[in-house]
């Protein structure tokens, strides 16, 4: 008797969830639940307390009745956990984790007919793959920016023309070789950058995507590295550590954010950025609304208001990157632009391969070399292997 | 008789667990045996478990079948390499957390009297509760390329000693706070009160008498050190290193900030756990530590380290 009570209640939740996953997209925009909880990136949801000038929280809030709160993230890996704990209506996220989460069913598709500023956004980014599939749209288009190559003016008489002076052994302007002076990021997707180098030089190898790579290019793109390996002598993972070794290594060149740049020449360092003639990598974020969601009319009156506030232009200048509704350049609803937009890379749309994660049954090869590997053997250039 | 009757729940209750002493014990130490049972070794053993799944290489999807592949991984050069450099560090840093420390503690346990003796107790345990990221990243201003250091050598006309030394290959680099010389100080700094400490418990245990016996019996300075104080505070050594082992063993935040960027234990669990999704590769790099410590704490109990605890 116990057991089939048992039974009974776990069929009937079982048939609750599936109920509630296979919930297609919604339909219309009711009343507001009073709340909404985002996962975001540092500095992504600002509400005036880091600097008065930068607020598009209190507005929304005031308008709607939806009352935000934020929870950070500092890694794409760490977005994807909280959104599988659950509990929160939306999430920023980049191309590296949007296609997981779109896998792993744990955010719905988006009614775009509901977002009435949806014929806003930069028309490059409405069909973007990494939050496009079979033609659903599972997110709003958030912000973008290039990884540009960042450079010290004082060991560059000019703003160098390619990549290769963080890849190749060379003797800069100042007079001096670039080992030692140099750095890379230190993550797996850097491999990336390496691909998009070779992809370039290389012809001969093929590559049409430098996220989709069979084994042969993927070993070229690992040698690159382990030549790369020997002119670095620390990869960069954390901004602001980069921003101090720009400051107090001696560092001359590096694959970097607009972020790095901006707050380095706001602090008189003697520091540019370029996307060389190679192109770059790059990431764009989407904001996604979690399949259980509680609070979806705020998140449908969020994705409108992500789209036509002041949060656009102003987070572009506030995040050294691009906005998603290209209008926010230049018609004065916030503090950025035309200039500030292309110096964070506006007009270098073309040239920048944006994260996605590499998967072992790609688009353009039979096979390509997964993630995971990328990650193992990334660890092995690192450690001189 | 009615006013028996109508005892309350708690005085029954009471009443019972006096006749029943067992069923005290047995609700009192519940809770502490769950917490025990449950939370720390059942997670320990669901990591274990998870080191003997692998990952699938075609898909990067978790296959849940007992297999000892993912430890051959341990193996490959690659993964070989940060075990070994971990271990070496580790060991590295405890000799000299060991041969710097016991000067400190020895001042500390004999000289020391009254205030001075407050002031070192001050000073030993005052990096302890400033924050550990504060203190990683001043020592990363101090040691970079165009940092205090550098500068005052340069003032002291002695920076072609520092550049003849970064030359060196393996310890040297491109600055201190790039190379594997920098990891070490920091680590040396950061785990030295964890070293001093039972150093100095061991010390204030070893009667004056026996040293002075040692010299009236004609021993020299050195000799009553090597074969009376040296003897007597080994456990307290070996105490202190059993903390700069394991903590170096198992840090991942002081190599990722200073260093070459090679990993270490905890950055490569740290990366397969959370950014490859490799979880029994993870599990694996986990359990390499434990075991090494469970060696280390069988040499360490034979050595009596834990009669001075």
């Amino acid at each position: 008797m116990k057991n089939t009570f048992i039974t009974a209640v776990v069929s009937a939740i079982t048939a609750a969830s599936v109920a509630t996953s296979a919930l297609a997209q919604m339909t219309e925009i009711g009343e507001g639940e009073g709340q909404l909880s985002i996962v975001a990136w540092a500095g992504y949801v600002e509400r005036g307390e880091t600097d008065k000038a930068f607020d598009w929280v209190t507005g929304f809030e005031e308008a709607t009745g939806c009352m935000v709160s934020v929870k950070t993230a500092n890694t794409s890996d760490e977005m994807v956990a909280l959104m599988n704990e659950g509990g929160f209506d939306l999430v920023t996220a980049s191309g590296d984790a949007s296609l997981r989460m779109i896998a792993g069913k744990r955010v719905q598709p988006i009614n775009i007919d509901l977002v009435p500023s949806w014929s806003s956004v930069d028309d490059r980014l409405k069909d973007a793959p990494w939050h496009t599939v079979d033609g659903v749209h599972y997110g709003v288009p958030y912000m973008w920016g290039p990884n540009v190559l960042m450079y010290n003016t004082e060991a560059f008489a000019e703003a160098p023309t390619s990549w290769n002076v963080v890849f190749e052994e060379t003797t800069l302007s100042d007079g001096e070789s670039n080992a030692g002076r140099v750095q890379a990021y230190d993550g797996p997707i850097h491999i990336a950058d390496a691909a998009n180098y070779l992809m370039f030089h290389q012809p001969e190898l093929g590559i049409e995507d430098p996220y989709e790579l069979n084994a042969d290019q993927y070993a070229a793109a690992l040698d690159l590295l382990r030549g790369q390996r020997e002119l670095v002598s620390r990869y960069w993972h954390d901004a602001f550590i980069q921003i101090d070794d720009f400051k107090n290594e001696g560092m001359v060149a590096s694959g970097s954010w607009p972020f790095q740049v901006n707050l380095l020449q706001a602090d008189n360092v003697p520091v540019a950025s370029v996307i060389p003639q190679e192109g770059a990598t790059g990431w764009a974020d989407t904001t996604m609304l979690h399949v259980d969601s509680e609070n979806p009319n705020c998140a449908y009156m969020w994705f409108e208001h992500q789209l036509s506030s002041n949060l656009q232009s102003d987070l572009s200048v506030w995040f050294g990157a691009v906005p998603s509704v290209p209008a926010a350049c230049t018609d004065g609803r916030g503090m950025q632009t035309q200039e500030g937009c292309d110096a964070n890379g506006l007009a270098q749309f073309d040239k920048i391969k944006f994260w996605k994660t590499p998967v072992a049954n790609c688009e353009s090869q039979d096979e390509c070399v997964p993630y995971y590997r990328w990650v193992s053997d990334y660890i092995g250039v690192i450690g001189g292997r | 008789m009615i006013a028996a009757r109508s005892e309350s729940i708690g005085t029954r209750l009471s009443d019972m667990l006096w006749r029943r002493p067992a069923v005290l014990l047995v609700l009192l130490l519940l809770p502490p045996v769950l917490w025990l049972g449950i939370i720390y070794l059942g997670s320990l053993f669901a990591l274990l478990l998870q080191s003997f799944f692998s990952i699938d290489h075609f898909t990067g999807l978790i296959n849940y079948r007992f297999t000892l592949s993912t430890y051959a991984e341990l193996f490959t050069p690659a993964n070989f390499d940060i075990i070994l450099r971990t271990v070496t560090m580790a060991a590295c840093c405890t000799l000299a957390s060991a041969v710097i420390a016991f000067p400190i503690a020895y001042y500390a346990a004999r000289y020391a009297r009254g205030k001075w003796r407050a002031v070192f107790y001050l000073g030993i345990m005052m990096p302890l509760w400033s924050s550990y990221l504060v203190k990683i990243y001043a020592w990363k201003l101090i040691l970079a390329k165009e940092g205090i250091l550098t500068w005052a050598l340069e003032g002291l006309r002695l920076n072609w000693l520092l550049e003849a030394y970064l030359s060196l290959p393996v310890v040297g680099g491109n600055s201190l706070s790039v190379s594997t010389t920098g990891t070490f100080i920091v680590f040396v700094y950061v785990w030295m009160p964890f070293m001093i400490l039972p150093i100095q418990a061991a010390l204030e245990r070893v009667p004056g008498s026996m040293l002075e016996a040692s010299g009236d019996l004609g021993a020299r300075p050195a000799q009553t050190f090597r074969h009376v104080l040296f003897p007597l505070a080994l456990p307290g050594i070996v105490a202190g290193s059993i903390f700069t082992f394991s903590l170096t063993l198992g840090d991942y935040i002081i190599p990722q900030i200073i260093g070459t960027s090679r990993l270490f234990i905890g950055q490569a669990v740290y990366q397969h756990q959370g950014i490859a999704g490799n979880i029994p590769l993870a599990a694996a790099f986990a359990v390499v530590p434990i075991v090494i410590m469970g060696l280390y704490l069988w040499g360490a109990k034979r050595m009596g380290a834990f009669d001075a605890l």
